[in-house]
């Protein structure tokens, strides 16, 4: 199968423009013949089911949370994009594309980039219109931030919960259409599985998470807004019950998988403070405007952190860095902390951390100035470690974040099979190699809220004279019996280790061999490792309980039978890219002073891989052409 | 440290419930307190036996799944806590702790310390909204808003609907938990058009659900974990008084 993109012709700025002239649209009259299921209720999956059921479709939104305003957009802290050039500081919408394509490494596909800086003007409107607390000059005019790789002031927040804000606009958003009947919401459902009829997604086999029945659920069309799957890595800045579970399974009907490897790991969260750690949170990237990242010169300098002069501190970032310092990407700051602690440099009980300090920025600002800045992350840290970093350095350490891998997509955001559509995080469009900061909360709503809505209609038109899709069919048959078998597998292993336990060592091997820095003889290892713990997963995984009835163990169970699989993946996509490019850095391929090197000659493609079976894997490619824009050398010396 | 727990454990909505007691002996003072519960499922996983069902997603205080009543405490002994950021460094070596689901009519437990909180959904569904259908916003500046205005609205906004107060009133009421929406809506210039419809709509579906009526003593505000203010209440009665006397 030959993977195609469907870009409209056209120029760059007038592709979306000239896409929507000439698509197919569905009658409003016959929209509420149309039924469409929407998996996710976050920023991506909630503004496409608010969206739809305002154009009159008949929507069904799953998701595994109590509410869709619990959904993992809620944590993000800093901000959303947009290039609405508030500031005069001469930003265009070509500059944000000009931004992001080169954040991403020449990774990602130009025509979808661009429509993503096109769209955000009418974000940042939709979201104020809903209600939005962005912050706000004395004038009474919205104000902005500047975030790392760009050198504008686009970013919109509402103090330290942009995430939260945006989300409780489009969970409203939504709840108003629950109200007026357009949308059914099922909460504490987990999707198992999909169904298609005729090569077409037709429907979900679901768990109902509190009586543990399976139901069969049918739509025209099935669209994926899940979420990221960096929890594989267990330690992370993720939800504990964020999943790959819905875009795997989707995955092994037929759906490629692009990039899978790519993950984002985040320099300044939490640093782990023992193994009983289940999550790590994250702090803002904002405190790196005023904090000094360093570690001691000496190795195992076991002196506290106030205690040690200056001459005896080692500002890496300000070393190598120069000219960004301390604000460099965070791919950059998270492999130069990794090798300043595997150099024995690392502090705190794990030597698992670095300092950020604010001595300087308190020296020069006063206490009360920090405050007001940063106030929020303080008692944060505060709560979670006890510690006063108004007085001390924080320890931070890096963590896994967010994953530009997803299902594969094309303009239209369509995966392979016809009829599933994958918004937001769970679909890989748009940041390449390495996302910037702020661009994701954008990335998630401008997909679930403008593009989506509008694609899906070339599609769903044709489908106006189908009628109801039933669900007594031998296709639904056999995929309820399928995930019904898997569950009681899983309940018949009745081993000894617990799946946490296991989860917990899949996690190290990935942050060890497939996270910040890869080789190719690290990345064999994994593989191996990774179909040991496979086997033992299988074997002795310690899952009691029921399958009718709830069964939270059951749940995780699950998701880590998904993420033993994917794993694989990720570590054959690192070890196929003998190059190295944003986020994946191969020790191999570097240039002389330890900078990434990429091979744009051999790799300058979107690996969409196509699920062969036991596990196996057939490599697609997505060739890139870049025409706006000239490709360089990312440099931030 | 050692612990030890006095968990309320119930299989479903209409079974009876009781305290059962376990005891954990390496507890760590760094631990969290949804990571002790952790280390207990899994020692209970390795014995085979039914893990302890309670709520929780981010554990990082923002999303609002994770509840429990702790020692009689809605999210724990630090007060403007959530339940996942209560770290063990507050217990002491020895201590009995017991574990309790968020007890409201509005809040059926599902099972364990898990409870059903639909009716926070059915009460916004009634009108905590701004109906501006997607594609109908106007240039974001062409309304300037005061910025101690907005920061006022986002106090407001900032409610992550965890239901603590409701867990903590003696009359199992939701009145900070609906004042928070009301007012985040009413100070806005957006929220004005559907203003009367909001409040009326919402406070029947308030009492509808179950939830009991607001006497002032203001223990929600002492747990509230986003310390939405009490002054929200007041605006709130402000709101509906307003709307029995106005047309708009
Ligand atoms: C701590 C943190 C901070 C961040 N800060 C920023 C920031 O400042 N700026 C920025 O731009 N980006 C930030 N990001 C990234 C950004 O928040 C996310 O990429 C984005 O919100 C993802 O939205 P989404 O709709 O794709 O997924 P989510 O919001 O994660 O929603 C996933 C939905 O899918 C449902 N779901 C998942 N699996 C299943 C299943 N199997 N069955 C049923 N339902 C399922 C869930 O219930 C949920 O409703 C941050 C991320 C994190 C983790
Ligand atoms: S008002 Fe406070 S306690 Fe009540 S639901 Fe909102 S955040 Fe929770
Ligand atoms: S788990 Fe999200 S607020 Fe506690």
């Amino acid at each position: 199968m030959a993977l195609n993109a469907k870009e409209p012709k056209g120029a760059l700025k007038d592709k979306w423009r000239l896409y929507n002239e000439h698509k197919d649209l569905v009658n409003p009259a016959n929209r509420k013949k149309i039924d469409v299921i929407v998996v996710g209720a976050g920023l991506s999956g909630g503004g496409a089911s608010a969206s739809l059921a305002e154009l009159g479709y008949n929507v069904k939104t799953f998701f595994f949370q109590d509410s869709g305003r619990r959904s993992h957009s809620v944590a993000a802290q800093g901000g959303v994009n947009a290039a609405k050039n508030y500031q005069n500081d001469g930003d265009t919408i070509y500059k944000m594309f000009y931004d992001t394509i080169k954040g991403g490494d020449y990774r990602s596909r130009e025509s979808n980039v661009y429509r993503m800086a096109q769209l955000s003007v009418d974000l940042i409107d939709h979201m104020t219109a809903q209600g939005v607390p962005f912050g706000r000059e004395y004038s009474g005019y919205l104000s902005n931030r500047s975030f790392g790789g760009v050198l504008v002031s686009r970013t919109f927040y509402a103090r330290g919960q942009t995430g939260q804000q945006l989300l409780m606009a489009t969970y409203q958003a939504m709840m108003k259409q629950v109200k007026k009947g357009t949308l059914t919401q099922y909460n504490r459902h987990e999707i198992l599985d999909f169904v298609l009829v005729d090569g077409k997604a037709r429907g979900v086999i679901v768990r109902d998470l509190v009586t543990g029945k399976i139901e069969r659920h049918s739509a025209h069309a099935v669209v994926l807004g899940t979420g990221g799957f960096g929890k594989i890595y267990y330690l992370s800045t993720l939800a504990m019950n964020s999943n790959v579970s819905a875009t795997w399974r989707a995955h092994k009907k037929g759906a490629f998988f692009a990039n899978p490897s790519w993950t984002q790991i985040h320099p300044t969260a939490l640093p782990q403070a023992g193994d009983h750690q289940s999550k790590l949170t994250l702090m803002s990237e904002s405190l790196r405007n005023d904090g000094r990242i360093w570690v001691p010169l000496k190795k195992d300098d076991d002196r506290l952190p106030n205690d040690i002069p200056s001459e005896d501190r080692d500002y890496y970032l300000e070393r190598r860095y120069p000219a960004f310092g301390n604000l460099v990407p965070r791919d950059v700051a998270s492999r130069a902390a990794k090798e300043r602690m595997d150099a024995g440099h690392g502090v705190g009980k794990l030597k698992n951390a670095v300092y950020l300090d604010f001595r300087t920025a308190i020296g020069k600002l006063g206490v009360a100035t920090i405050k007001e800045r940063y106030g929020n992350l303080f008692t944060m840290y505060k709560k979670i470690t006890g510690i006063d970093a108004y007085k001390e350095p924080m320890k931070i350490s890096p963590a896994a974040h967010f994953s530009m891998g997803g299902l594969w997509v094309d303009y239209e955001l369509g995966t392979t099979i016809p009829g599933l559509y994958a918004v937001g995080e769970a679909n890989f469009a748009d940041h390449g190699a390495n996302r910037l900061g702020a661009n994701s909360l954008l990335q998630a709503s401008v997909d679930g809220n403008f593009v989506l809505p509008n694609t899906i209609s070339n599609f769903l038109a044709n489908e106006i004279r189908t009628g109801p899709i039933p669900t007594d069919t031998p296709e639904f048959d056999e995929v309820e019996k399928a995930v019904k078998d898997k569950l009681e597998k899983l309940l018949s292993i009745k081993g000894k280790t617990p799946v946490d336990r296991i989860h917990r060592a899949l996690g190290k091997i990935m942050f060890k061999e497939v996270a910040m820095s890869r080789n190719e003889k690290g990345l064999i290892w994994a593989i191996k490792e990774i179909k040991k713990l496979r086997k033992q997963f299988w074997n002795d995984a310690a899952i009691y309980g029921e399958a009718n009835g709830m069964n939270s163990e059951l749940e995780k169970a699950g998701r880590l039978a998904d993420y033993l699989e994917i794993a694989e993946l990720m570590a054959k996509d690192a070890l196929s890219r003998n190059e190295s490019c944003g986020a994946h850095y191969r020790e191999e391929f570097v240039s002389e002073d330890g900078e990434a090197k990429r091979n744009d000659k051999e790799f300058m493609y979107s690996a969409a891989w196509e699920w062969l079976g036991k596990p196996d894997w057939k490599l697609h490619k997505e060739h890139l052409e870049f025409h706006d824009i000239e490709v360089k050398t990312r440099s931030y010396k | 440290m050692k612990i030890t727990l006095k968990i309320w454990r119930q299989d479903g909505p209409k079974s009876k419930g009781k305290l059962e007691t376990f005891q954990l002996n390496e507890v760590e003072q760094d631990m969290s307190f949804l990571e002790m519960l952790d280390m207990l499922n899994e020692s209970l996983a390795v014995k085979g036996e039914r893990s302890v069902e309670f709520d929780h997603d981010c554990r990082e205080g923002i999303c609002g799944q994770c509840s429990l009543v702790i020692n009689g405490q809605a999210h724990g002994p630090e007060s403007h806590y959530t339940t996942c950021q209560t770290h063990m460094r507050s217990f002491k070596d020895g201590d009995t702790i017991f574990i309790e689901p968020f007890r409201a009519k509005a809040f059926p437990v599902i099972r364990d310390l898990k409870v059903n909180r639909d009716s926070f959904d059915t009460i916004i569904q009634a009108g905590g909204y701004i109906s501006a259908l997607t594609g109908n916003a106007p240039e974001a500046n062409n309304i300037p808003i005061h910025h101690n205005i907005s920061e006022s609205a986002f106090d407001s906004a900032a409610c992550i609907g965890c239901g603590a107060c409701v867990a903590t009133c003696k009359n199992s009421s939701a009145a900070l938990f609906v004042s928070a929406k009301i007012s985040h809506l009413a100070k806005l210039p957006q929220g004005q058009v559907e203003r009367k419809e909001r409040i009326e709509y919402m406070i029947t579906a308030h009492d509808e659900e179950g939830f009991g009526s607001c006497t002032h003593t203001g223990a929600c505000a002492m747990v509230c974990p986003q310390e939405v203010q009490l002054l929200d209440i007041a605006r709130m009665n402000y709101e509906f008084n307003r709307a029995l006397c106005k047309a708009t």
